[in-house]
């Protein structure tokens, strides 16, 4: 296998001092929710600042790491099986993403093949209906509670429907790009890469309206049982995971401009497009299984 | 690190020295260090905890701690000694070894490496602490109350304050693991020497490949268990709230769908070490390697369909506890197998009984034991009367601490000289064995017994006639952890380098790379890689 010498970088600070800014970002996320969630059992502001200086702490001290190794990049430091264990590694992250998302897809199915039919009654819950709630009406989307909460559905066919072209379409775009970073040609490449970027951003803003929608006009929210906690926690995720693959994107894209990548060495461009890839087929399952069907 | 170091990086091989060499460390040696005194410390803090259950329970009615406290003693324990003492230990274990059985110069990504290792003992300070903080102004102080498993709704609607930095620092050791997992199968697949081929990999490595994809598929499961448990607390969403469309049931069926994997986690390396000890003193090759590497594989996917077999009380459908039941039953095949194997490779050997070999045997025996009553819960109707009884705390510390934790003694007597250059005392390790072997079989097995009569776990007392029992359960405890300050002296001295110089070799019937570089292992290993026959 290997002939050329592996490289193993020299003691680095760049860990410990990441690990110093999870533990605000921790300390500080744990108290910044108890103290606005519920302020009149939780007193004082200070999670808030300390959460947030974590967490400019820890994505400050990965830049620099970042930084550290696209210099050993593109100073020639890395070997061809360096480059190999840091695709493997992405595609395995890639992997345990795929996993968190499953549990929530998971939650999702359980709640409407067996939580929501049992607490109407189904199979051998006739007493556990009779006794709870005898009033309550098993359906799905839940659009009114066992203890009454009611709310109204997301339809797929509006702004869904338009998300999902958008998401589509970006996927087409960042593949063109790909086959033009592969050939070398710089122009098409920045051209698709930078719509592409912008396709992402514009499906976030649209995302936001749809929450804004949900929340004035709908009465879903994350308060509208089981339906509207769903919705928010996979869609939510999601359009956390694509604020992350439009800042990678946009990263790889400025990186593309200074010329860093070529046909060989590109493992962050590629990197960025699995994840896009990734995070683009998430919303498919999302959108038939939460908004259409 | 940066431009600095890249120009003469070539020549550049000096161990850094101080602090310097600990904390920012990117050499998968010095990471395993650090992981394993940082899993032996948990491992004494857990104990620590686990005598002042015991105390409490030397005696029916209340004498100690009052019962809120107790649970909180419970709960810390369980995870102070499965995130904290097992699973580091193996990283450790794993960081330490697996470069050096492959024939790799360090692990895959060695920054990554350090990093997964230092979120660690945040991790921890963050849990630990929330036991002597005032919880900012709420009420009564408390640390997680709930127990290990954190069930729903105890966590959600009625959890203490500092549930919520339990919930943070559970990500961060979901962080960490999965870093750690990652650069494991990066360095199996990609750092093996050339001739490696997979089937000729030792088995510690085939084990922690399989565990390390147990890690990647499930840790992120229960990020997702303790993100909704976050949301229903403090985010109004209903996951685990009957009156909002959701069950409390979900958090146990997420819940299980990681944990069952997590006990094979924790079991699968401690596999791979006793394949590796008892075929160097039975002086023979391992009975059935092939059939090791699928039975593992098996094991592995098989713990993905039974996890509900923890949860046979909650009143499933019948067909589903069937299911569970069966799938659950048919993991004893590949664990037969294994144990088979074991016994097997000692069958007609020229065996002899130096400490990891004990420590192996010791572990056979135990963990079939382990084993066993394991079926007896897996079988549902009969685990109606047994659960959430002292016999399910007995089955799984049988295979926990006779099982997992033996092992990790076994590496270490095994490896301590490759580590430290020095054989471990003997004397001390001979007391070490005798004492632990003797004293958690009398703090372990009587356990069963309380259970088969109905003693309810997690309780801070008991009715009268489980006095005795318990009686000597505690002595067992307290001689068990008593016993522990020996292996502390075992390794401090060979830290000390206190002792018989130990040869690259020290046992005569070892195979593998890790023996052929000197002892202890120079800082650097096999940067350039040897080649496999
Ligand atoms: C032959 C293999 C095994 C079988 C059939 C088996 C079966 C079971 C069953 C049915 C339970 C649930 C009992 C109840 O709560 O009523 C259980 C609990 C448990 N098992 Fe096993 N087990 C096996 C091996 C292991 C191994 C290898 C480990 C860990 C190394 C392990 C760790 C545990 C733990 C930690 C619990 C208790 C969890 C809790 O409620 O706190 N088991 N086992
Ligand atoms: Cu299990």
């Amino acid at each position: 296998m290997a002939t050329e010498k592996y490289y193993v970088p020299e003691s680095s600070p760049w860990p410990l001092a990441a690990s110093v800014g999870l533990f605000m970002t921790a300390v500080g996320g744990a108290h910044f929710i108890q103290q606005s969630t519920a302020p009149d059992k939780f007193q004082g502001s200070w999670g808030m600042p300390l959460f947030f200086f974590g967490l400019a702490t820890l994505w400050l001290v990965i830049a620099i790491w970042w930084r550290d190794t696209i210099k050993e990049s593109v100073g020639g430091l890395h070997s061809k099986q360096l480059g190999i264990s840091y695709r493997q590694g992405m595609l395995w992250f890639i992997f345990s993403e795929v996993m968190f998302f499953g549990a929530f897809f998971g939650a999702l199915f359980y709640t409407r093949w067996l939580i929501v039919p049992w607490l109407g009654g189904a199979g051998n819950n006739a007493m556990t209906h009779e006794l709870l709630w005898p009033s309550f009406q098993a359906m799905w989307p839940l659009v009114k509670t066992p203890d009454g909460t009611v709310t109204q559905a997301m339809g797929a066919w509006g702004l869904p429907a338009i998300n999902t072209a958008i998401l589509l379409t970006s996927s087409v775009t960042l593949t063109i790009a790909h086959h033009a970073l592969l050939q070398g040609k710089r122009g098409k490449l920045i051209g698709f890469q930078a719509v592409t970027v912008v396709l992402g951003a514009i499906f976030l803003c649209l995302q936001a309206w749809e929450y804004h929608h949900a929340y004035e006009e709908m009465g879903l929210t994350l308060h509208a049982g089981i339906y509207g906690s769903l919705f928010f926690m996979l869609t939510g995720f999601h359009g956390v995971h694509v604020t992350i693959g439009t800042i990678f994107l946009f990263v790889t894209l400025l990186r593309v401009i200074k010329g860093h990548f070529d046909a060989e060495n590109n493992f962050a461009w590629e990197a960025g497009a699995w994840y896009w890839h990734f995070v683009d087929v998430v919303w498919l399952f999302l959108f038939v299984v939460v908004y259409w069907l | 690190m940066s431009t600095a170091a890249t120009a003469h990086d070539d020549h550049h091989h000096h161990a850094p020295t101080g602090l310097k060499r600990w904390l920012f460390s990117t050499n998968h040696k010095d990471i395993g260090t650090l992981y394993l005194w940082f899993s032996f410390a948990m491992f004494m803090v857990g104990g620590l905890l686990a005598m002042v259950i015991r105390t409490e329970l030397l005696e029916p009615g209340m004498q100690f701690v009052d019962p809120e406290f107790f649970n909180q003693l419970t709960t810390l324990h369980g995870l102070a000694m499965v995130f904290g003492a097992v699973m580091p230990g193996f990283v450790g274990l794993a960081n330490w070894m697996i470069p050096l059985m492959i024939g790799a110069p360090d692990m895959a990504l060695p920054r990554m490496n350090n990093w997964s290792f230092w979120i660690l003992p945040f991790a921890f300070l963050i849990l630990l602490s929330s036991m002597f903080m005032s919880a900012f102004g709420a009420g009564h102080p408390s640390a997680p109350n709930f127990g290990w498993t954190f069930y729903a709704p105890l966590s959600t609607e009625y959890g203490p304050a500092s549930t919520d930095l339990f919930i943070l620092s559970v990500h961060m050791m979901g962080i960490s693991s999965i870093m750690g997992a990652i650069n494991v199968i990066v360095t199996v697949f990609n750092l093996r020497a050339p001739g490696m081929t997979l089937m000729k990999m030792p088995l510690f490595v085939w084990t922690w490949l399989i565990t390390a994809f147990l890690l990647i598929a499930v840790m992120p499961v229960l990020a997702g268990a303790v993100t909704m448990m976050l949301t229903d607390r403090h985010f109004g969403t209903s996951f685990f709230s009957a009156a909002g469309g959701g069950d409390p049931v979900l958090f146990q069926h997420v819940f299980w769908f990681f944990g069952h994997p997590e006990v094979y986690i924790m079991i699968l390396p401690a596999f791979g070490i006793v394949s590796a000890i008892i075929p160097t003193f039975a002086r023979k090759q391992l009975f059935g390697y092939a059939s090791m590497v699928y039975a593992t594989a098996s094991i592995a996917l098989l713990s993905f369909v039974v996890w509900a077999h923890h949860m046979f009380t909650v009143g499933m459908p019948l067909a589903g506890t069937l299911f569970f039941m069966y799938m659950t039953m048919l993991i004893s095949v590949p664990t037969g197998v294994k144990v088979f194997n074991w016994v097997a490779t000692m069958w007609r050997g020229s065996l002899t009984f130096e400490l990891p070999m004990k420590w192996a045997i010791a572990f056979v025996i135990l963990f079939t034991c382990g084993g066993l009553s394991g079926l007896m819960l897996a079988i549902t109707p009969v685990d109606f009367q047994y659960h959430d009884t002292y016999f399910v705390v007995a089955h799984f510390h049988y295979v926990l601490v006779s099982g997992a934790v033996f092992t990790m003694f076994a590496a270490a007597y095994y490896w301590l000289p490759k580590w430290s250059g020095v054989m471990p005392n003997k004397l001390l390790g001979e007391l070490h064995f005798w004492s632990s072997l003797i004293s958690v079989n009398l703090l372990f097995f009587p356990m069963h017994f309380v259970g088969l009569a109905g003693m309810p776990r997690r309780y801070a007392d008991y009715a009268l006639q489980f006095a005795d029992y318990n009686f000597w359960i505690s002595i067992g405890g307290f001689w068990f952890g008593l016993s522990q300050l020996l292996f502390l002296a075992v390794c401090v001295l060979c830290a000390l380098k206190k002792g018989e110089k130990a040869p690259a070799k020290p046992w005569e019937g070892a195979e593998g790379l890790e023996w052929e570089v000197p002892s202890p292992a120079p800082f650097h290993t096999f940067e350039t890689p040897p080649v496999v026959k």
